[in-house]
């Protein structure tokens, strides 16, 4: 048995306090590379099934009846649409379910947080390993969408920043979300049922938000993915928007981040010292 | 002793049915399930109802402009949004119970090991599979009519025979919780489980929910046309939108074969599902 | 007691999972109103064979008979008879403490009537009175435990099977079940027990069962294995870990066995001050020394312990 050295030598706090956040990522990451063919093969299907079942299908009752939207073919329009529906999803997927496992399911968060490694840099480890693998999901999306004639210039590849750019965001704010709430279940089922699917069907994905009535527009207007849409149709294939709408939905996706990440590493923090 | 009550009803039921792992107190689960209903699950199961209403609401108005009207195979044209409720009612019907007969089944089976608590008593595994099948059929039972409160008012269904899209959700939800009951009794992982995601998704999606298959080529409306969703959406739109002939007995066949092997499959597996 | 009614009976009875034999073959009975322990190293096999005697589990080969009927058949009306308490708790999370007490006496088709008076006083023995109307989720682990305890009760069982019962129980909890089991036997309830606790073991049960591997090693009453795989005392001497190992072989010599603990050794006569005395006399002076009586816990060592691998 080598001779015993001691904490004091062997860990060096200060190098925890800068990467702690790393070792974190390092996890997740060991975690669901185990996982690699399911995700590979989610993250290649589910763009291309949406894309088939409703950009095509769906678009050519569309396109027949009202010859496409917005002044494109139906798929054009609905392609950025689902790339940032894509990364929310993803992002979520990501940060909810380990963020649920270790504060509640295995306690792993416990376990770390007795390493000398903090509420907000498992918080930032959890967060930065979900968008990698939202950034491969959402490439893998861009590409397919890419590969269906979903836009034409160079500028559309853009889409897939401002994509993920939405899922960290949100991710951010429902992250915290997963660390403050006690029922678990009531949570994934609010969540999906009154969150996601609401923000999904309400945020003009499948058709512009003008088409609503004016009374659930609003769901729109606070959605991460409207305003991530609204910017993705811009750069992919054109979509009218002033300057300044350009500005406030960027200014809305950063301010949600910032907000989100505040938020998370509150109820990280309060979570683990309860 | 207080057990002779126990005791005789097990023994009453010597040489019937499923002896051995059936004791005629299926209700017991819906009991159970009632009271863990009105804890917390009260919302689950009320947020299910509100999934096809808000597809309704947004892909029959929003979509609704830009598709126009359907026109059907006898001739007729439908709105938008009548032309897809019947589909939602029926995919409703289906993911609440594969859900129920899947993940939540799988789930109290692996974590929360309450079918092993259930297991320790007099009660045989029939009873728990016939428990929560029956549970699950009374959850599509109330979405199936909780959503007629919505079409109808809507002024979405024109014609008596919809009534009859009722009994055919239950009937549909029967068929997905007994081959769902018969799958989860198949696998042991997570991984496998998900398998169960990635069959649905397509299904869900290329089964005529949202458009008719005719815009696909003829091969590939074959294909989709076996599915039991397709079936199931069929159905149910013959009923909600008044187009009855004797050929809706075909599908209602489908189901009651799907219904026949999914509970027989789970009955042969039972053993594996709950004793392993 | 020897004579009264066998009410399990089991005969080369086998678990395998996958290629993995669990229990390989065992032999036992057990009697009417008497107290059965299982004792066994983690991985022995003793919850499996609990299961299958609840029929929760169903075997790979071998016969077994719980009130003279077959689990594979009379699963229902052999859990009829049966409280069972598993080693990890499967309380149902979405009811409260009372819930899971109503609906599992519901489960055995108990009237409303019989289980509501009945609740009251399991909630009692399980001191869960203020915790009635809370979710089992917010309990602590103890309380859990107790909760399942008290839930095996509802029934008034014939055989009540406990595994690892007070694991994770405080002292007075225990003496509270401890008593509680007492009661109950006196009232000739048969009771299936595993333990890790050896004191428990002794305290409990009439007859013993040392199992390792999927297989019997003895079996018999506590005294009675300690009489056949002990000597009367133990002297237990520390030398510090690096030189236990040293002093191991001198002091074979001294006595009829040692077991070489990591921490310290273990030397088995039948006079531990003339063997401690011996010892001083060669010059073998321990850092520590305690002279005790021999317990169930070196009947465990024997049996399951390092000399039967060697
Ligand atoms: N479901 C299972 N699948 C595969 N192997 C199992 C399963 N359950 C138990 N085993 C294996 O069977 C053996 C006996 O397990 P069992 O739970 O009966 O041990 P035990 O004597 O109760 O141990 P402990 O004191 O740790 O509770 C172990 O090697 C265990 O790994
Ligand atoms: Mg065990």
């Amino acid at each position: 048995m080598a001779p015993r050295q001691g904490s004091l030598k062997l860990v060096n706090t200060e190098r925890i306090k800068s990467r702690g956040a790393f070792a974190v990522v390092e996890a997740r990451v060991m975690i669901f590379m185990k996982y690699l063919p399911a995700l590979l093969s989610v993250a290649v299907a589910n763009p291309f099934l949406y894309l088939l079942a409703v950009g095509v299908g769906v678009g050519k009752l569309i396109n027949a009846h009202s010859g496409g939207v917005d002044g494109v073919k139906y798929l054009t329009f609905l392609a950025p649409a689902l790339l940032a529906t894509a990364a929310i999803q993803n992002a979520l997927d990501e940060v909810v379910f380990p963020t649920l496992e270790g504060f509640k399911w295995n306690k792993s968060f416990f376990a770390i947080n007795a390493t000398p490694i903090s509420g907000k840099q498992i918080a930032n480890g959890v967060l930065l390993a979900a968008m990698t693998r939202v950034l491969f999901s959402v490439t893998v999306y861009g590409t397919i969408i890419y590969l269906f004639h979903g836009f034409t210039t160079a500028r559309g590849w853009l889409a897939i920043p401002t994509a993920l750019a939405a899922g960290a965001a949100f991710g951010a704010f429902i992250m915290g979300l997963a660390a403050w709430t006690k029922n678990d279940d009531t949570f994934l089922m609010v969540l999906n049922r009154f969150v996601i699917m609401p923000l999904f069907l309400f945020s003009g994905t499948f058709y512009q938000l003008s088409s609503m009535p004016i009374y659930l527009r609003w769901v729109g207007w606070l959605s991460p993915l409207w305003h991530s849409t609204e910017l993705g149709r811009y750069l992919t294939y054109g979509h009218q928007i002033s300057p300044w709408m350009f500005v406030f939905h960027i200014s809305y996706i950063v301010a949600m981040f910032a907000f989100g990440m505040r938020f998370a590493h509150r109820q990280f923090e309060a979570r683990l010292s309860r | 002793m207080i057990l002779d009550n126990a005791v005789a009803i097990a023994q009453s039921r010597r040489g019937h049915f499923a002896e051995g792992s059936y004791a005629g107190r299926a209700h017991v689960l819906m009991e159970r399930s009632l009271m863990a209903f009105k804890n917390s699950a009260w919302l689950a199961v009320l947020s299910g109802f509100f999934e096809p209403v808000l597809y309704l609401l947004s892909f029959g108005y929003g979509l609704g402009h830009l598709i126009g009207k359907i026109p059907l195979q006898n001739g007729h044209v439908v709105t938008y949004a009548a032309y897809i409720a019947p589909g939602l009612l029926a995919t409703s019907a289906m993911n609440g119970a594969i859900y129920d007969s899947t993940w939540n089944v799988f789930w109290k089976l692996k974590f929360d090991r309450i079918y092993q608590g259930m297991l320790q008593t007099s009660l045989g595994s029939v009873d728990v599979a016939l428990g929560e099948i029956g549970w699950a059929l009374l959850r599509g039972f109330a979405y199936a009519i909780g959503f007629m409160c919505v079409v109808v008012p809507a002024g979405l269904i024109t014609n008596w025979w919809a009534i009859m899209a009722i009994p055919a959700a239950v009937l549909i939800a029967f068929g997905f919780a007994s081959i769902g009951m018969a799958i989860t009794s198949c696998f042991t992982t997570f991984q496998q489980m998900d398998f169960i995601n990635v069959a649905m998704l397509p299904m869900f999606l290329f089964s005529g929910s949202f458009y008719p298959l005719t815009v696909y080529p003829g091969y590939l409306q074959g294909i989709l046309k076996a599915l039991p969703l397709w079936q199931a959406i069929e159905m149910v739109r013959d009923f909600t939108l008044g187009i009855v002939t004797w050929g809706i007995l075909w599908h209602v066949l489908y189901f009651v074969v799907m219904v026949i092997f999914g509970v027989t499959a789970t009955a042969k597996r039972l053993t594996k599902l709950f004793l392993r | 007691m020897t004579n009264s009614e066998v009410l399990i009976e089991a005969k080369q009875l086998i678990k395998r999972y996958g290629d993995f034999t669990a229990v390989a073959g065992i032999d036992f009975q057990v009697r009417k109103g008497e107290s059965f322990g299982f004792l066994g190293p983690n991985g022995a096999g003793k919850s499996t064979t609990m299961r299958i005697i609840a029929a929760t589990l169903t075997r790979s080969g071998g016969e077994i008979t719980i009130l003279g009927k077959d689990p594979e058949k009379f699963g229902p009306e052999i859990k009829a008879h049966l409280g069972v308490v598993p080693q990890m708790d499967n309380l149902d999370n979405a009811l409260t403490v009372e819930e899971n007490l109503y609906i599992y006496g519901r489960y055995f088709g108990l009237s409303k009537a019989f289980i509501r008076p009945k609740i009251e006083e399991l909630l009692d023995f399980a001191q869960l009175v203020e915790k009635r109307s809370v979710k089992v989720e917010a309990l602590s682990g103890g309380m859990k435990r107790r909760l399942t305890i008290a839930r095996a009760l509802v029934s008034e069982p014939e055989i009540l099977m406990l595994d690892e019962p007070t694991t994770g129980l405080d002292p007075q909890a225990r003496h509270i079940l401890w008593d509680r089991l007492f009661r109950l036997k006196e009232q000739g309830v048969t009771l299936l027990i595993t333990t890790h606790y050896m004191d428990e073991a002794e305290q409990l049960c009439d007859r013993l069962m040392v199992m390792d591997k999927g297989s019997i090693m003895a079996e018999d009453s506590p005294a009675g294995l300690i009489k056949s795989y002990s000597t009367k005392e133990v002297l237990e001497v520390r030398f510090g870990s690096d030189r236990n190992a040293v002093v191991a072989p001198q002091l074979k010599e001294l006595c009829e066995r040692i077991e070489v603990l990591p921490d310290r050794i273990l030397m088995y006569a039948d006079d531990g001050e003339e063997l401690l005395h011996q010892l001083n006399q060669k010059g073998l002076h321990p850092l520590t020394s305690l002279v005790r009586r021999s317990s169930l816990e070196d009947v465990f060592l024997r049996l399951t312990g390092r000399t039967l691998i060697d």
